[in-house]
């Protein structure tokens, strides 16, 4: 039996702006465990980095967030991410909980050195790590602590932004899609680092568009569509075996699988009628086209039509 | 009808070249794929195409004509070449709504307000985009959804030729395939596309035509191609550090 590090139950996220309120996040379960990776795959829009950042404790000032996260790592007593106060969470982002950032040549200051900014990462952190230890962890020349962001690679950058997340032995990793923009080759050494990660005892929740890395890369995945998850299982059962109709559309829109638009455009998440918003379980989405609840069946979850058969 | 160019060699350094005697075409109403290791001059090429990157030596032409300096472009000739670029967020003002971005090119030309709402709606929904977005800021909008905005952006200027520099590296498979098929019925409608990838089964399945550029390198050239990488591993040390 594996432990469960983060467990979200019911995490809903709202948004206002000036359009109206986006329900950018509705009713996600979760649960990342130790030594997995965990994979979430979905449209663009449809809500992962706002996951992502409730994880990390880094959503806009004016969101809201209802249910709960619990991380429990160790024999420390569990502690509920929602609603969490932020000199609550200098305590925990980087500490216990780090994000891999999606386009990490732009996270890093541009006028420091990689080394520089590191070094007073480690600092803050009190980690046991030093520069080059870290920088041979992801695999980069000791050289590169002497590099400025701008003359790194989109490769190196990525792999700077591991180095800085492992400086303070995270219980968890968020790897907000780590390897858009980089070649194949770059893109299998990024996440052959986040399995090692994952050896070594962290839960990993890996927001990815490569479909393609899945398989040898990720124990488990979630399919998310219009702001909810719409099924979740092992890694090979749910690309096999799809048993959500949006996962068969995200799946035929691979290139070798004919390049297939989805059905719909990705619905509009703002404002959405007063029915909409008052029934938990309600899709937003045409696909499923009435109310919806998530069946769990053993290791399996997919979000099915209330009453419809199994 | 095409978008050509001719003997294109082209560096970032002076006395060095990226790329040596460099021909290509892209007809109107077709795609043509380009593709080739990291660091081997596509983007490069692209810049030339688009007249971002002046040619050391060589010619792009335009339906025949000469592409002139972007300082000097104006008028019709401006909205001939749109480009679409790998990351959006670098590619457009974070202080703008969307609605105000992919207004740009007609508000550059003087298209009337009430006018330039309208496009701006249907160009809009045509690549995906409701109206609640438009009126958010590009902190607001995932990286697909911004690159949705900058395709409308690139096809509010009815461009005749369009170079996509790989457009959907940070996009995932079912933005991907919409926004492509958006492109296939424009190059459908006679626009001409050069589509720079290395995803090749994207290219595959989406170009009429597939070119490494490798290969269009003048065989008695090796030195360009002696500057690849060797190992795959690391090929960012040889092509990015400056």
């Amino acid at each position: 039996m594996t432990t469960a590090l983060v467990e979200a139950r019911g995490l809903t996220v709202r948004i206002p702006t000036r359009a109206g309120t986006v329900h950018a996040v509705s009713d996600i379960d979760l649960r990342l465990d130790a030594g997995h990776v965990h994979a979430l795959v979905g449209e663009s829009g449809c809500g992962k980095s706002i996951i992502a950042a409730t994880l990390c404790g880094l959503l806009p000032a004016t969101a809201t967030a209802t249910g709960t996260v619990t991380l429990s790592d160790g024999d420390a007593v569990p502690t509920e991410l929602v609603g969490t106060r932020e000199n609550q969470w200098r305590r925990l982002r980087g500490r216990r909980i780090a994000l891999v950032p999606q386009s990490a040549a732009t996270f890093l200051t541009p006028v420091r050195t990689v080394g520089d900014q590191l070094t007073e990462t480690l600092r803050h952190l009190r980690s046991r790590h030093t520069v080059t230890s870290l920088l041979i962890r992801v695999g980069l020349p000791d050289a590169v602590a002497a590099l400025y962001p701008h003359q790194l690679s989109g490769g190196m950058a990525q792999r700077a932004a591991i180095a800085f997340a492992l400086a303070g032995d995270p219980a968890v990793i968020v790897a907000d899609e780590p390897t858009s923009n980089l070649d194949p080759q770059l893109t299998s050494h990024v996440l052959d680092l986040l399995d090692d990660c994952a050896h070594t005892g962290a839960a990993v929740l890996l927001i990815t568009h490569d479909l393609a890395a899945l398989p040898t890369h990720a124990d488990r995945l979630s399919v998310m569509h219009s702001g909810r998850i719409v099924e979740t299982g092992s890694t090979t059962a749910v690309l096999d075996d799809p048993g959500h109709p949006y996962t068969r559309a995200l799946l035929a829109a691979l290139p070798e699988h004919g390049l297939s638009p989805p059905p719909e455009m990705p619905p509009e998440l703002t404002s959405l009628p007063h029915y909409r918003v008052t029934h938990a379980n309600c899709p937003v989405s045409l696909l499923s086209g009435a109310p919806t609840s998530l069946d769990y069946r053993g290791g399996r979850v997919i979000r099915r039509l209330i009453g419809a058969p199994r | 009808m095409s978008l050509r160019a001719h003997n294109i060699t082209v560096g970032h350094t002076p006395g060095y070249s990226l790329l040596t005697d460099i021909d290509l075409t892209i007809p109107a109403g077709s795609v043509v794929g380009l593709t080739g290791p990291s660091g081997s001059g596509k983007t490069t090429l692209a810049r030339v195409l688009a007249g971002l990157h002046l040619p050391s030596a060589g010619a792009v032409t335009v339906d025949g004509e000469p592409l002139t300096p972007p300082s000097r472009l104006r008028g019709r000739r401006q909205r001939s070449i749109a480009m679409l670029f790998p990351s959006p967020r670098q590619a457009t003002s974070p202080r703008w709504t969307l609605e105000r971005i992919i207004a740009e090119p007609l508000a550059v030309t003087g298209t009337p307000a009430d006018q330039r709402a309208r496009t701006v709606h249907t160009t809009a929904l045509r690549v995906g985009l409701t109206a609640d977005l438009l009126q958010r800021q590009p902190h607001q909008v995932s990286d697909g959804q911004l690159q949705r905005a900058c395709l409308a952006r690139a096809l509010i200027q009815r461009p005749r030729y369009l170079i996509c520099d790989e457009m959907t590296a940070m996009l995932d498979p079912a933005t991907t395939a919409a926004l492509v098929h958006v492109l296939i019925e424009e190059a459908d409608a006679a626009l001409g596309i050069l589509a720079v990838s290395h995803d090749h089964q994207l290219l595959h399945a989406w170009a009429d035509t597939v070119i490494d550029l490798p290969e269009l390198v003048p065989r008695a050239d090796s030195r360009s191609r002696c500057e690849y990488p060797a190992s795959p591993a690391l090929p960012a040390q040889s092509t990015h550090w400056r």
